[in-house]
């Protein structure tokens, strides 16, 4: 405390300090507006349709709870199981859109619970929260998302180069890492799993890996220092060609990755320049091979239960 | 979740840096309570763990010349921090799932321990249940690591994610391993205050690595006004300097933002308690500002914080490129944890490893942001490695399944019991009366009522009820978190008591000065073998010639 007033003589009065005040009592009058309208006044109840129950049993029932300003769905899962469903399932971890856990339907839509906010929805009619139908159902809002995982271990994992610099690491241009940083950014929710029609509405699961793991595919091939080619796998094992690019998944994703745009579609193009490119197709023939594979990969040892 | 960047000596940035400058920048951020042994081979081994990540597919932010670029960040001299924009952590755990998918590891998810079981003295496995049915699984093994995070929500305020409930610290007590340093919990100086409820979601350091400056609601830069003594020679003294050295020059340094989480904690509370912090109880973090320095600074904010500006447009109504954010203290860490070997992370129970955060040492008395990943990567594999080693040494230890019953059977009481309280209450009062009688100022007449308040609540989760049945069912389950919850809150309460002095992430109202002879132990806490908590000082082992020369020549 001893070093306040030097501390104070060397920054009052300096220019940029006087921005920052009139900057920061603007805000706080913003901040404060705020406030007025989330005071205990403008809390009032809303009405939630919850699935619950699990198997054949499971029906949607309805709880009200109060609600105020700036709180998610997920606030007002909390507030129902802490005030009359102590068993209410439901999964969640970070409430900040960075786990994935808190994946759910809201009014229909796939949506995460904890960026949800209630500002956002029609609160003079009940809120309905489902649970990702795509995925066998656990209890309530909880799913099984395992078979992403398991799906995971069918595509061939990262395989880097060899090291650039005598002392074992490497060298990459930012340029090029940006492009799979977008793709790493996934959280793995699954939303863009329980919208994809071809595992929705056809459960193709065993054909078709689903976008999510072709954005981990597309992180794969794009990444700048992998050294494998998954073009076949993408054609024969992981079943690209059930996409017919609707963009669904794109539209749900809450990180906004360009899933179809910037994963989906450029591994589509690959596929198609190595396979029904007739001059490729000609070379292939000729030298009678397809593409690189290290003979001590493993791709199906362990996994998860 | 962890966002900022994991700490490594790569010099990939500043080439003065190097192990002994992160190994002296720990200590001295520890106020020198660390386990030295382990504060030197975490400098040392951590840029092998983070190029090991590279190696196993992580993608890192870049340097110009395309090696992996090292962000600034409190306590640290040089740019340390490996990143990714503010995602850091997602990074590594999906860095790690995609490696360990393809290992023969059997993985058993959602699956929690409610005990450890021992053979005589030494571990013979744990008793767990799996959520989604709720069965019991019981575990034979030679050796377990214990690896459960902290203790966050025994405070209402709080980073953490609801698992952090102190289970692995309240599972070696139980087994009688030592657990130390247990007063020390980091206030992460920026937590989100509005709306009600985000508050205590994490704001990253990195706002302030970038050049995110505080000010409080009269627009004043109020770090500048108190810079600890042992951090004056490397703090900036005015604005400029401060924005240079966020900016990469070499000669500059640091703004008093980037002083330790301890000092900026404790520096907001004051503003907020005389009176000039933020109308919802916090102070401006200002990361907009830049636009007079950047012209591209909205992009340029978009790109290194990505997650912050996503998450206060979406929960707060806020664009953090042209507005400041209302911040304040949020509990987000706990240095202390098991006792273990430096070398090795074995507790004192033969066979029970522990590493990152439930494990103790590396932090002393505060730990430096960036510190916990390069914690974690270091101090996992190390344990993991020695706990294979000493499976491999030891035969099949008996496993105890009376015990097994015993436990499994006390764990569905919750059950049979009829209108009894329900668990979320009692968990909200306990995380209320802790935020209030032990949480960032401490006083001994508030501590001692929190341990009166502890014996009832400990009476109340005795008679809990939960309705439903096993399958996921979170009203059983955190009926049996608040037994964790309770054991760590009394073990922090009783070691905060014995520490009559304020040091790092302990201050005492009462005793609001470093006193030196505290320096010269640990708080250690054990199971007695009546069942009452037995708390001790331990003197902490002479330092190495070499590290004690490595600190002065850092001074």
């Amino acid at each position: 405390m001893d070093a306040g007033q030097s501390g104070r003589e060397k920054t009052a009065g300096s220019a940029p300090a006087k921005t920052f005040a009139s900057n920061i009592v603007a805000s706080g009058q913003r901040a404060a507006a705020r406030t007025d309208t989330s005071a205990g006044s403008a809390t009032r109840t809303a009405s939630f349709e919850v699935w619950r129950g699990s198997g054949p049993s499971g029906r949607l029932e309805t709880y009200t709870t109060s609600v105020s300003e700036g709180m998610v769905v997920l606030d007002a899962i909390h507030q129902i199981q802490s005030e009359s469903a102590t068993d209410l399932a439901v999964r969640w971890n970070c409430k900040a859109g960075k786990c994935g856990s808190c994946s759910a339907e809201i009014n229909g839509t796939p949506r995460l619970m904890c960026m949800t906010r209630l500002s956002e929805l029609n609160l003079s009619e009940p809120v309905t929260v489902e649970p990702m139908r795509a995925f066998p159902l656990v209890r309530d809002l909880v799913t099984d998302v395992s078979s992403n995982f398991r799906a995971k271990t069918r595509i061939r994992k990262f395989t880097p180069r060899p090291p650039d610099a005598p002392d074992g690491t490497w060298r990459m241009q930012q340029s090029d890492a940006d492009r799979v940083q977008e793709f790493r950014k996934c959280i793995e929710c699954f939303l863009c799993q329980d919208v994809c029609h071809v595992l929705r509405d056809h459960q193709l699961h065993e054909q078709f890996v689903g976008p999510r793991l072709l954005v981990h595919a597309a992180q794969l091939e794009m990444h700048p220092l992998d050294a494998l080619d998954r073009t076949t796998d993408l054609k024969d094992s992981h079943g690209i060609g059930y996409c017919n690019i609707t963009k669904c998944c794109t539209k749900v994703c809450p990180e906004h990755i360009t899933i179809t745009d910037n994963a989906i579609i450029p591994l589509k193009e690959r596929v198609a320049d190595q396979y029904y490119d007739p001059l490729r197709k000609l070379v292939r023939l000729m030298r009678g091979k397809k593409t690189v594979r290290p003979e001590n990969e493993r791709t199906t040892s362990g996994g998860l239960r | 979740m962890a966002e900022g960047g994991v700490a490594a000596a790569l010099g990939n940035v500043d080439d003065r840096d190097n192990w002994r400058v992160h190994f002296a920048d720990t200590m001295r951020g520890g106020q020198y309570l660390n386990n030295w042994r382990m504060a030197e081979l975490h400098a040392k081994e951590a840029p092998d763990r983070v190029r090991e990540l590279e190696a196993w597919g992580a993608v890192f932010d870049r340097t110009p010349d395309g090696r992996i670029l090292q962000r600034n960040f409190g306590g640290h001299k040089y740019p340390r921090l490996a990143h990714v924009g503010d995602r850091t952590g997602l990074e590594m755990i999906r860095t790690l799932q995609d490696y360990a998918v393809y290992q023969p590891i059997d993985v058993h998810m959602e699956c929690t321990i409610v005990s450890l079981l021992k053979d005589e003295n030494r571990i013979a496995g744990a008793l767990g249940y799996d959520r989604e049915r709720g069965r019991f699984k019981l575990f034979a093994a030679k050796s377990v690591v214990l690896a459960t995070g902290g203790i966050g929500r025994a405070f209402s305020v709080t980073s953490n994610s609801w698992e952090y409930t102190g289970d692995g610290h309240a599972l070696a007590y139980n087994a009688g391993a030592a657990l130390q340093d247990m007063e020390f919990v980091q206030f992460h100086p920026t937590g989100m205050v509005w709306p009600p409820s985000v508050r205590g979601i994490l704001v990253t350091e990195g706002v302030r690595g970038e050049g995110g400056i505080l000010v409080n609601r009269e627009g004043r830069r109020f770090m500048f006004d108190d810079i600890p003594e042992n951090y004056r020679n490397q703090t900036a003294d005015n604005e400029e300097e401060g924005w240079r050295y966020t900016q990469g020059d070499k000669n500059a340094r640091r703004p008093p933002e980037l002083l330790t989480r301890d000092h900026v904690a404790r520096a907001i509370m004051k503003e907020v308690r005389e009176g000039r912090g933020s109308p919802h109880g916090g102070v401006f973090l200002d990361i907009s500002w830049i636009k007079s320095k950047l012209s591209n600074a909205e992009e340029h904010i978009k790109k290194k914080l990505p997650s912050m500006y996503h998450q206060f447009k979406q929960l707060a109504d806020i664009d953090i490129t042209s507005e400041p954010m209302e911040v304040g203290p949020t509990t987000h860490y706990v240095m202390g944890g098991v006792r273990v070997d430096g070398d090795t992370q074995m507790s004192t129970v033969p066979g029970l490893f522990a590493a990152g955060e439930v494990g103790a040492g590396l932090h002393g008395a505060n730990r430096l942001g960036g510190n916990s990943l390069s914690d974690l990567l270091v101090f996992g594999k190390r344990a993991g490695q020695y706990a294979a080693e000493f499976a491999g040494r030891q035969s099949s230890p008996r496993v105890d399944s009376r015990r097994a019953d015993e436990v499994a059977r006390a764990a569905l009481e919750p059950f049979d019991r009829e209108d009894g309280e329900n668990p979320y209450k009692v968990e909200h009062d306990l995380q209320a009366m802790m935020q209030d009688l032990v949480g960032i100022v401490r006083k001994e007449a508030e501590m001692r009522r929190a341990l009166d308040a502890l014996k009832i609540l400990r009476e109340r989760v005795q008679k809990v009820s939960v309705t439903g049945n096993r399958e996921y069912n979170p009203g059983w389950h955190t009926a049996l978190d608040l037994q964790s919850l309770l054991t760590v809150s009394e073990i922090v309460a009783r070691a905060a008591l014995e520490r009559k002095e304020s040091r790092g992430g302990h201050f005492r109202d009462d005793f609001p000065a470093k006193d030196p002879a505290y320096g010269k132990f640990n708080i250690v806490i054990r199971r007695g073998p009546g069942g009452d908590m037995q708390v001790t000082r331990e003197p902490i082992p002479e330092m190495r010639p070499d590290l004690k020369q490595i600190i002065e020549e850092n001074k």
